[in-house]
């Protein structure tokens, strides 16, 4: 049975409405790859014994008839996504005992589309990190490369979608966060328009830049499984109330792509094997008729610094409720008020997530507030800026997804080198714009991605491209 | 005494709590005195991944208060994070508003004896409750309810206009009054409804600037606020006389001991890292908006008050009195659409029940006595059927038990013997038992009419009435 694990989802969708292959059986073809390779670490959560039961249930809908669009697909969502009465860690030891008492949004829209969840996948603590290296359970192996990182945060639904171990996975995108490890996996990664998915039951790392996405195979498994994870939903305040256009179709529409290329930022990328790897992407999809056009973002240079006092900033007030209170790591040794704070949350939580608690304490702090806060802000809307020039004469921005591939694990212990990692994803957090990394070719060995970048709400054409590029290259396919 | 050498100055912060059926942030109700804990949802608990959605009906109570009192409105609203950690505030950060509160500058009117004086209100900005912590409990934990959680305040800040205690009671009577009679809260102080901390300070009559300051604390009733106050004046006063400084800090009031002592001086004040709420879009008010709310604002007293000097002919100050409050204001209508006269419904009200309430520290709208009673009253006195000693007697009985204003008089026997002959028996039965008194009547001794009068009353257990009486004796003596 291992073979229904290698079909993409379009083909498993297929096959269990044909009847040619059961839920159960892929189901169990899953978890027991997942079992074979534990030693990936890609899961921090399986439910076993449940996901049996709601494949025969599936199965049984199938039969009947009742078949919902995802019925009996075994996925996998990030452990930062709540789901009622199971363990939701966030990759850290501070919710290591956290069994929540409600849904995400991600998780019921998928769940009541059919999908079957076969656990929660590893993932950097509290999203933060760029290694998966800050998991409280330890770093997620790279399949490829078992002494690589996978990439974080989203390392262990990436990892998972590599290894075969689940049809897709779901993920969580801030500064890169989708994109980096799918580019280090070789598979497929996309980050809709902010707001385009609720984050309700998404734990939050800082809320004007996460918005959840999918980890897959390719641009079309991408492209469906993103369609029932979308749209508008009132518990959130900043989910989008527009129309949710039909990705599936979308993505294998004729539609004609006019790629603005930062002519700056690729003559500057360092590494030879990436920025040959990207040009040599941009003159096949240039060859296949794709219109090209040099474009000018002036301030994309300052979207790192910017990021990176936005996002600890949010992160210092959305971390405060771990308080030892009313939920999470409470520590033994209390004799205060100030005690139960100090020594849970410093027990608690890693050392990564500590240090941007400390940076994003620090920047609102009165006094520094204009210095750092208010500043990147304006950063932050010149980059907007800069995208919504661009977007007057484009279809779609392209530049790589990192500037390296894959590393060793361990072998970065600077954290502004670690952070540097985001450096090509992060503007299209500050933006809010939908982006995609797909496979484009390798470095060393390893895979590298290109990043399609859209305009606002406009994924079905990000999706499209990649899939035309998809068509025209293998370097998508798990060799 | 050295007081007259100082001025005070006073500003008032007034915590409203809004009557909105929700929470600001959630769907939970808002009950008081619920089991601890069972009126607060995964929002309200600050649960991990939980997500605000700004209650409408806060947005609208808000916008009646400012049109209420000539404020600016703030074309956007802004809500803002307050960051600090305190065991019963379960994010970690408050949802308040710092720029662009929802209601700027306006100002009300308060009457000070035959003077008034304009108050400027600063700003009036929306934020959520804390929970409450509970201390007394158990012996060695303090306990946290949650119920209050999320509640929504609307925080009315004032100019340093007030010069007095007084002043001071006299405007946070007009806030009140002005929120009650909007129906935007219950203002029941004893209840938390309405909360006060007050910003004191002296300076010498011709000092251009103004003394440092305290805060004074969390005075919960209207004595408080004018003791608290007068203590705080008169030890500040104390202190500079002494050649000593004023310290800029937080103060406590304790009404056991009315004395005020410090919590926190500015050195240990929390610097609260405010910033943009990233969860919640600005909220944009429209000029219709506030024209709709603007044109359908309930009466607000002196408006009110006006009309009933208008169309009842009330004397101001009777007018004031029925106007204290909203419940009295419209039980004095309904007492009067059964159509009695106004004089006499202002007087019962004002007279007796009012006694009654005072008596019982108690409001109009919890008293067993309905409008229908009262008016019941004075109908059966204007037709002479009952006698006022019997009303007054009727009134007790209702205040106590409720009833049926006939059926009692019934009941009770205290129809008004107005039949002439049964009267003249019973008087004839006094003067046989009072010769000597009445010889001395009929001499001129007038004063002992009334002993007559009262002798027949107390025969007829008040059931005479006393015009008859007195005409049969007039008769008598005439003879």
């Amino acid at each position: 049975m291992s073979d229904l694990i290698n079909l993409s989802l379009t083909d498993q969708i297929l096959g269990l409405t044909d009847r040619s292959f059961s839920s159960k059986e892929i189901t169990e073809a899953y978890l027991s790859e997942i079992k074979k390779k534990k030693s990936l670490n890609c899961f921090i959560s399986i439910f076993e014994e449940e996901c049996k039961e709601n494949a025969l249930i599936a199965d049984e809908n199938i039969i009947k008839n009742k078949a919902r669009p995802l019925e009996g697909i075994p996925i996998a969502h990030k452990d930062i996504f709540c789901i009622k009465d199971k363990k939701t860690t966030c990759g850290s030891k501070m919710l290591s005992n956290f069994v929540s008492p409600y849904s995400s949004e991600v998780f019921t829209k998928l769940d009541d589309a059919g999908a079957i969840t076969l656990g929660k996948t590893n993932m950097d603590e509290f999203a933060m990190g760029s290694s998966n290296e800050t998991s409280f359970y330890g770093n997620v192996l790279n399949p490829i490369n078992e002494k690589l990182s996978p990439g974080g945060s989203s390392g262990g639904s990436a990892a998972a979608v590599r290894a075969n171990l689940c049809s897709f996975a779901t993920a969580t995108d801030t500064g890169g966060s989708i994109r980096q490890p799918a580019s280090f996996c070789g598979v497929t990664g996309i980050k809709p328009t902010y707001g385009r998915v609720s984050r309700w039951g998404m734990i939050a790392f800082a809320s004007s830049l996460d918005q959840a996405g999918i980890i897959a195979k390719n641009a079309k498994d991408a492209a469906i499984a993103l369609k029932y994870m979308s749209g508008f939903d009132q518990k959130d305040s900043t989910s989008l109330n527009e129309e949710v256009k039909d990705f599936q179709k979308e993505v294998d529409a004729n539609q004609d792509h006019v790629i603005g290329i930062p002519k700056e930022l690729i003559e500057n990328i360092k590494n030879d094997q990436v920025r040959d790897s990207f040009n040599n992407s941009i003159s096949i999809l240039e060859k296949d008729g794709a219109k090209i056009e040099e474009i000018n973002l002036p301030h994309i240079e300052y979207s790192l610094p910017a990021y990176y006092v936005i996002a600890p900033a949010e992160c210092s007030a959305n971390l405060a409720r771990y308080d030892g209170i009313r939920f999470g790591h409470r520590s033994n040794s209390v004799s205060s008020l100030e005690d139960l704070y100090v020594n849970s949350r410093t027990e608690g939580f890693g050392k990564e997530v500590k240090n941007r608690i400390f940076i994003g304490t620090f920047c609102l702090s009165a006094g520094y507030y204009d210095a750092f806060y208010n500043k990147a802000l304006k950063i932050r809307n010149l980059i907007k800026n800069d995208f919504d020039e661009a977007f007057k004469k484009v279809s779609s921005i392209a530049m790589p997804t990192c500037s390296n591939s894959s590393f060793e694990l361990g072998s970065i212990s600077d954290p502004v080198e670690m952070y540097e990692q985001d450096i090509y994803t992060i503007p299209a957090n500050l933006a809010g714009l939908p982006a995609i990394s797909i496979p484009s070719g390798t470095a060393n060995d390893m895979p590298i991605g290109l990043q399609l970048i859209g305009n606002y709400l406009d994924e079905g054409r990000i999706l499209n491209l990649a899939n035309k590029f998809q068509k025209l290259t293998d370097f998508h396919e798990f060799k | 005494m050295s007081s007259n050498n100082w001025q005070p100055v006073i500003g008032l912060e007034v915590h409203v709590q809004l009557a909105t059926k929700t929470k600001l942030f959630s769907s939970s109700p808002i009950a008081f005195g619920a089991e601890p804990n069972t009126q607060a949802s995964e929002i309200d608990l600050g649960l991990p991944g939980v997500l605000p959605v700004l209650n409408k009906e806060a947005i609208s109570h808000a916008l009646k208060f400012g049109c209420a009192i000539n404020a600016e409105i703030s074309e956007k609203v802004i809500f803002a994070r307050k960051n600090y950690f305190y065991p019963d505030l379960p994010k970690g950060y408050q949802i308040s508003q710092l720029d662009d509160p929802i209601v700027g500058k306006g100002s009300v009117e308060i009457k000070l004896g035959d003077k008034s004086k304009i108050i400027g209100v600063t700003r009036a900005h929306l934020e959520e409750d804390a929970g409450k912590s509970i201390h007394d409990l158990y012996s060695n934990n303090s306990a946290i309810d949650l119920n209050r959680a999320g509640t929504c305040l609307l925080e009315i800040v004032s100019e340093p206009d007030l010069s007095s205690a007084k002043e001071a009671v006299e405007y946070l009577k007009k806030i009140h009054s002005i929120v009650t009679f909007l129906g935007i809260s219950d203002g029941d102080m004893s209840q938390g409804s309405m909360r006060c901390d007050a910003n004191v300070s002296v300076k010498k009559p011709n000092d251009q600037e103004l003394g440092t300051r305290t805060e004074l604390k969390n005075i919960n009733s209207f004595k408080f606020v004018e003791k608290a106050i007068i203590f705080e004046i008169d030890r500040q006063i104390k202190e500079l006389e002494k050649g000593k400084e004023i310290i800029q800090e937080t103060r406590l009031y304790d009404s056991k001991k009315n004395l005020t002592r410090s919590m926190r001086s500015k050195e240990e004040a929390n610097d609260y890292r405010y910033f943009p709420e990233p969860d919640l879009i600005p909220i944009k008010i429209s000029k219709d908006q506030i024209n709709d709310v603007r044109n359908n604002l309930p009466e607000l007293p002196e408006i009110m008050k006006e009309r009933f000097m208008n169309s009842y002919e009330l004397s101001d100050d009777n007018a004031e009195l029925v106007t204290i409050n909203k419940e009295t204001a419209s039980f004095f209508e309904e007492v009067l659409s059964y159509e009695v006269s106004a004089k006499n419904a202002v007087n019962w009200i004002t007279g007796d029940l009012f006694a009654l309430i005072n008596k019982n520290d108690t409001n109009i709208s919890e008293s067993k006595v309905n409008p229908k009673h009262i008016a019941e009253i004075i109908q059966n006195i204007e037709d002479q059927k009952i006698s006022g000693p019997s009303a007054k007697k009727l009134l007790e009985i209702v205040w106590n038990e409720g009833g049926e204003i006939q059926k009692l008089i019934q009941k009770e026997g205290l129809e008004q013997i107005s039949n002439d002959d049964e009267i003249e028996k019973i008087l004839d039965e006094v003067i046989s038992e009072n010769q000597k008194q009445f010889e001395q009547l009929k001499s001129g001794k007038d004063r002992l009419q009334g002993f007559f009068v009262g002798q027949v009353m107390k025969k007829t257990s008040g059931s005479a009435s006393p015009q008859v009486v007195n005409k049969l004796l007039k008769d008598k003596l005439s003879k």
